[in-house]
C-alpha cells in the first residue's frame, strides 16, 4: 500500500490515534494505554499486517519519554512509524509488545537499561548490557564524573 | 662387534656375549634391560621431536605457508625450543583438584605407550619383545592409554576437561574394537600373532598386496580407527580447540602437558608402525614372489629404512586427513564406528577366512 | 554482580543430572567477548542465554555530543567487517534529512565499496566458520583472499577496516587512479578461487553431517525475532534493503536475492557462499562505468539537520542496518539510535539451538555470523 491508502486504512482502524505523513514513513501516535491493544490489531488485522519490527527506539524529552516502534509488513511491503510517549519522566512505564513481537521482548531490555523506561507485564526485565547498580546512561541529566568530560 | 646393517642380530648377539662373559648373569640382565630402556627412551624423545616438527611443516605447506624456518636452519631446532620452554613453565594445579590422580595421569598414558613401542619389529634383530601373541598383548596395551585420560579429566575439576574425557573415553573404547578386528583380519591371513613371523611371512609380497580385497578393506578401517584411537584428524573432539579449550588436558601445564603432547605422537608412531607391519610389510623390502632381480634391487636398500619410509608415509597420510577434515561431532563418531564400521570389520573377516580357506589368494 | 548471583540462584533450582556451562567471555568461538550461559544435560542444550555488555562503549551516547559527519567514524567501529556499510547509511541519512542528492559517481562508487566490503565480510566469515568445524587449513585460504581487497581498500581510503570513507555530501576524496584496474584484476583472480572454496569445505560429507537439519529458524520465527540478512533469507525471508528499498547505485545494477527455504545451518552457509557470486556480478556490472564527476556535493562547514525524525535503512553483510537520528535543529545530533542486525540476530540462538548438543551450539552461532561490538554498541 502506498502512504496515503495506509494514511486512510490507519485512520479508520484507529480514530483516537493522530497519524502524520513523516518524513518517509507514515506515523502514527498513540496513547500508553491504548498501545498494547493497537500493536495486537497493527499485527493481526490482514490488510495491514504489520508482522516485522525492526526497530524499537527509546527518547528521553525534556517532559517524559517516548518509545518509536518502526515496524513493516512482510506481506505488502508498507512501513509505519508508531510512537507512544510516556507519562512523565519520573517512572517510565508502558506496556509491553514483546508478546506480539518476540523480538521487542530483547530491544525493550536495552531500552530499560539504558533510558530506564519500565515495561509492564514484560516476563523478564532485566538490563542487558549494564549492572544493577548502574544509573540510565542514556539520560539527558545523567551524571558521570569519571567516564564522562564535559567540555 | 660387527655391525650388519642389515641384520641387527648380529649387533644385539655380540652385546648379549659379551656381557654375558664380563658379569654374572643377573647383572648381565639387568644392564640389558637398562640398554633397551635407554635406546628406547631415547628413540621416543627424539621421534617425537622430530614428529612435532614434521606435523607443522606439512600443515604449513597445506595451508600454504612455511611454517618453521627461523630457530636454527630450517626451523629444525623449533620443537627443542619449544620443550625447553615447556619445561620451564611454572606448574599450576587447580586447588580442588585430586593431588595423586592429577599427577598420575599423564604418567599412565606414556606407560601405555612405551609398552607398545615394545612390540614393534624395527628391523630383523631390532625388536625388544617377541611374543607369540604379539598382536594380542598390542591391544591389550593400548587400553591403559585411556584410563590415563580419563584420569586427567576427571581429577581437573573443570566442567570442560570432564567433557572432554568423557568423550575421548567413549571414542578410545570404541574405536578398539575396529582396531583390533582388523588386526585380526591380518593374523587370520596370516596365521600368527607373532611379529617377527607376520613379518617374515610378507617375505614374497606384502600382505595388502597377497591378501586384496578383504586386506585393503582392512587396512582403511585400521587407519580410519587408528586415527580416532590417537584422538587426531577428523576425531579430535576430545581436544578440540574451538569447543572446549583444550579438552581433558585444558589444566595442565609445563611438564605434564609436554607428556600428554609427546604421548599423543607417539601413539601416532605406534599406529603407524603397526599398519606398516602388518598390511606394508614391517621392514621388509618391496618383493614380487618370482622376481629374483626386481628382489635383490630393492634388498639393497637396509630394511631399517625400508621400516621408516613406509612409517613415515602412513604418518604423512594420516597428517594430511587432519589438515583437510572438519570435526565429526561425538555422536557421529560413535554412530561411524558402531553402525558402520564395526559390520564391515565383521563380514570382512569372514570375507578373509574364505579368502584363506580357499587358497584364493597369491 | 547481578549475573552471578542469578546463576547462584538458577542452580540452586536445577536438578542434579543438569548442568551449567559458561562459554564466557573470552573463548575461541564466540567471536567476541560474549558470555553464553549454557544448561546441559549430557551433551544436550537444554537452554543458552546471551549475556551481552561486555564491550559496550556507550557509542549511542558519543554521538549526542559529536557532530553528523563525526558519527561517521563511530560507526566504523562498531560493525567492523561491514564498516563501509554502516558509514554509508549514516552519509545516506543525513543527505536524505537535508535532501541533497549526490553525484551518479558517488553512487557507483559506494556500491562497488559496499560489494567488496561484503565480499571481505563473508570471506573471514567462511574461513572461521572452517576453523570452528574443525577444518583449520580454510582459515588460511579465506585470509588469503582477503588480504588482497584489504590491500585495496589502503590504497584508495587510507585505512584496511575501518575506512570511514563516506561523508555526509559524498566521499571523502577520489578513488585512486589504480583502483579500476585491481578491483578487476582481483575479480578475474577471485572468480577461479571461489570454487575452491566449494570442493574444501561445502561438498564435504563431515561439514554436510555437522549442518544439515541443525539449527532449524522457521520462516515465522524469523520474521517475529527480526533475524535479516543471509541467515534470515535461508529461512525463506525475503528482507534484502537492496531489492525492497534501493539505494546508491542499486537501482542500476541487476542481482538476485538468495532465498533458500531449508531453515538450516546449511542453507545459511550456502546463501552466504552464492552471494559472493552475487557480489562479484554486481560489481562487474559496474566497475567498468564509473560516470565522471565530482566526488562529493559541497556541504557547509557545520551541519544542522531540520527538526524531526529520520531512519535510513541499509543492507551490512550481517543483515539490515538502521540509522535513526532524532534531530533538534542543532549541530549535535538529539538521540541516535542504531539498528543493528547482530542484535536481533543473536537472541533467535536460544531457539535454534535448543535440543542439539555443544559441538552443534558452536557451529550454529558461526552460522549467524555475529559481531560482538555491533551488538553490544
Amino acid at each position: 500500500m502506498t502512504n496515503d491508502e495506509l494514511i486512510l486504512v490507519l485512520t479508520e482502524k484507529f480514530p483516537d490515534a493522530v497519524i502524520a505523513q513523516g518524513n518517509k514513513y507514515v506515523e502514527m501516535t498513540v496513547s500508553a494505554e491504548s498501545l498494547h491493544k493497537t500493536a495486537e490489531l497493527l499485527k493481526e488485522t490482514r490488510e495491514i499486517s504489520f508482522d516485522y519490527l525492526f526497530c524499537l527506539t527509546g527518547v528521553d524529552y525534556p517532559e517524559n519519554m517516548g518509545i518509536i516502534y518502526h515496524l513493516e509488513s512482510v506481506e505488502h511491503r508498507h512501513v509505519m512509524v508508531l510512537k507512544v510517549r510516556t507519562a512523565d519522566r519520573i517512572n517510565p512505564a508502558v506496556d509491553t509488545v514483546s508478546d506480539v513481537w518476540i523480538t521487542a521482548k530483547y530491544h525493550e531490555r536495552e531500552a530499560y537499561d539504558l533510558l530506564g523506561i519500565h515495561f509492564n507485564n514484560h516476563t523478564d526485565l532485566r538490563r542487558l548490557f549494564l549492572d544493577d547498580e548502574w544509573g540510565f546512561p542514556l539520560r539527558k541529566d545523567y551524571v558521570d564524573e569519571v567516564r564522562i568530560v564535559e567540555r | 662387534m660387527a655391525f650388519n646393517i642389515y641384520d641387527f642380530t648380529t649387533l644385539t648377539h655380540n652385546i648379549h656375549t659379551g656381557l654375558a662373559e664380563t658379569f654374572s648373569p643377573v647383572l648381565a640382565t639387568t644392564i640389558e634391560w637398562v640398554i633397551v630402556g635407554v635406546v628406547y627412551l631415547l628413540f621416543v624423545a627424539l621421534f617425537g621431536l622430530f614428529l612435532v616438527y614434521a606435523e607443522r611443516k606439512v600443515c604449513a605447506a597445506f595451508q600454504q605457508r612455511l611454517g618453521p624456518t627461523r630457530v636454527g636452519p630450517w626451523g629444525l631446532l623449533q620443537t627443542i625450543a619449544d620443550f625447553i620452554k615447556l619445561l620451564m613453565k611454572e606448574l599450576i594445579m587447580p586447588r580442588k583438584a585430586d593431588w595423586f590422580l592429577y599427577n598420575l595421569a599423564p604418567f599412565l598414558v606414556i606407560i601405555a605407550s612405551f609398552l607398545a613401542i615394545a612390540v614393534i619389529p624395527f628391523a630383523p634383530g631390532l625388536q625388544s619383545l617377541d611374543f607369540d601373541i604379539g598382536i594380542f598383548y598390542l591391544t591389550a596395551v593400548s587400553s591403559v592409554g585411556v584410563i590415563g585420560i580419563l584420569l586427567a579429566g576427571w581429577s581437573s575439576n573443570n566442567k570442560y576437561s570432564l567433557i572432554g574425557a568423557m568423550r575421548s573415553g567413549a571414542q578410545i573404547l570404541s574405536y578398539e574394537l575396529s582396531v583390533s578386528l582388523s588386526l585380526l583380519t591380518m593374523v587370520v591371513f596370516a596365521g600368527t600373532m607373532q611379529f617377527s613371523a607376520i613379518v617374515e611371512g610378507q617375505r614374497d609380497a606384502w600382505f595388502i598386496f597377497s591378501g586384496h580385497i578383504p586386506a585393503i578393506i582392512a587396512f582403511v578401517v585400521f587407519l580410519i580407527a587408528g586415527t580416532a584411537e590417537t584422538n587426531r584428524g577428523p576425531f579430535d573432539l576430545a581436544e578440540a580447540e574451538s569447543e572446549l579449550v583444550a579438552g581433558f588436558h585444558t589444566e595442565y601445564s609445563g611438564v605434564k602437558f609436554a607428556m600428554f603432547f609427546l604421548a599423543e605422537y607417539i601413539n601416532l608412531f605406534i599406529i603407524s608402525a603397526v599398519a606398516a607391519t602388518v598390511f606394508l610389510g614391517g621392514w621388509m623390502p618391496l618383493h614380487f614372489g618370482n622376481f629374483e632381480s626386481f628382489n635383490h634391487i630393492m634388498d639393497f636398500i637396509p630394511p631399517v629404512v625400508w621400516f621408516f619410509m613406509k612409517v613415515l608415509g602412513v604418518i604423512f597420510i594420516i597428517m594430511w586427513f587432519k589438515w583437510t577434515f572438519p570435526r565429526l561431532r561425538v555422536d557421529q563418531i560413535l554412530t561411524l564406528e558402531w553402525k558402520y564400521l564395526l559390520p564391515i570389520n565383521l563380514i570382512n573377516i569372514l570375507l578373509m577366512a574364505l579368502v584363506v580357506l580357499t587358497k584364493f589368494h597369491f | 554482580m547481578s549475573e552471578i548471583r542469578e546463576v547462584i540462584v538458577r542452580t540452586d533450582r536445577l536438578a542434579t543430572d543438569k548442568y551449567q556451562v559458561n562459554m564466557g567471555p573470552q573463548h575461541p568461538s564466540t567471536h567476541g567477548v560474549l558470555r553464553l550461559l549454557v544448561t546441559l544435560e549430557g551433551e544436550k542444550v537444554l537452554n543458552v542465554q546471551p549475556h551481552t555488555g561486555y564491550i559496550h562503549s556507550g557509542i549511542e551516547k558519543m554521538c549526542e555530543a559529536i557532530t553528523y559527519p563525526q558519527i561517521i567514524h563511530l560507526t566504523d567501529r562498531m560493525d567492523y567487517l561491514s564498516a563501509h556499510m554502516s558509514n554509508e547509511a549514516v552519509a545516506l541519512c543525513v543527505e536524505n534529512a537535508l535532501q541533497i542528492e549526490v553525484p551518479d559517481r558517488v553512487k557507483y562508487i559506494r556500491t562497488i565499496m559496499d560489494e567488496l566490503t561484503r565480499l571481505a565480510s563473508h570471506q573471514l566469515w567462511w574461513c572461521v566458520y572452517g576453523m570452528d568445524l574443525g577444518a583449520l587449513t580454510t582459515f588460511f585460504y579465506g585470509l588469503r583472499d582477503r588480504e588482497l581487497i584489504l590491500d585495496i581498500f589502503e590504497e584508495t581510503c587510507g585505512a584496511r577496516m575501518t575506512v570511514s570513507y563516506n561523508t555526509p555530501g559524498g566521499l571523502m576524496f577520489d578513488i585512486h587512479p589504480n583502483f579500476q584496474k585491481r578491483v578487476k584484476d582481483y575479480l578475474k583472480y577471485f572468480r577461479a578461487k571461489l570454487p575452491e572454496y566449494d570442493s574444501l569445505l561445502s561438498g564435504n560429507v563431515i561439514m554436510r553431517e555437522r549442518t544439515e537439519g541443525i539449527g532449524h529458524l522457521s520462516l515465522m520465527e524469523a520474521i517475529d525475532y527480526g533475524v535479516t540478512g543471509p541467515s534470515g533469507r535461508a529461512s525463506g525471508f525475503s528482507c534484502d534493503v537492496r531489492k525492497h528499498q534501493p539505494y546508491s547505485a542499486y537501482p542500476f545494477v541487476k542481482f538476485n536475492e538468495i532465498l533458500d527455504h531449508r531453515c538450516d545451518s546449511l542453507a545459511r552457509y550456502e546463501v552466504r557462499i552464492k552471494e559472493m557470486w552475487e557480489s562479484i556480478s554486481i560489481i562487474e556490472q559496474l566497475i567498468d562505468n564509473i560516470p565522471e564527476g565530482d566526488y562529493a556535493v559541497k556541504m557547509k562547514g557545520v551541519l544542522k539537520l531540520p527538526e524531526g525524525e529520520f531512519y535510513q535503512r541499509a543492507e551490512s553483510a550481517r543483515g539490515e542496518f538502521g540509522v535513526f537520528i532524532v534531530s533538534d535543529g542543532k549541530k549535535n545530533p538529539y538521540r541516535v539510535k542504531f539498528r543493528s542486525p547482530g542484535f536481533s540476530n543473536l537472541f533467535a540462538l536460544n531457539n535454534m539451538a535448543k535440543g542439539h548438543k555443544i559441538a552443534d551450539l558452536v557451529a550454529i552461532m558461526s552460522t549467524l555470523d555475529l559481531i560482538i561490538p555491533d551488538i553490544d554498541r
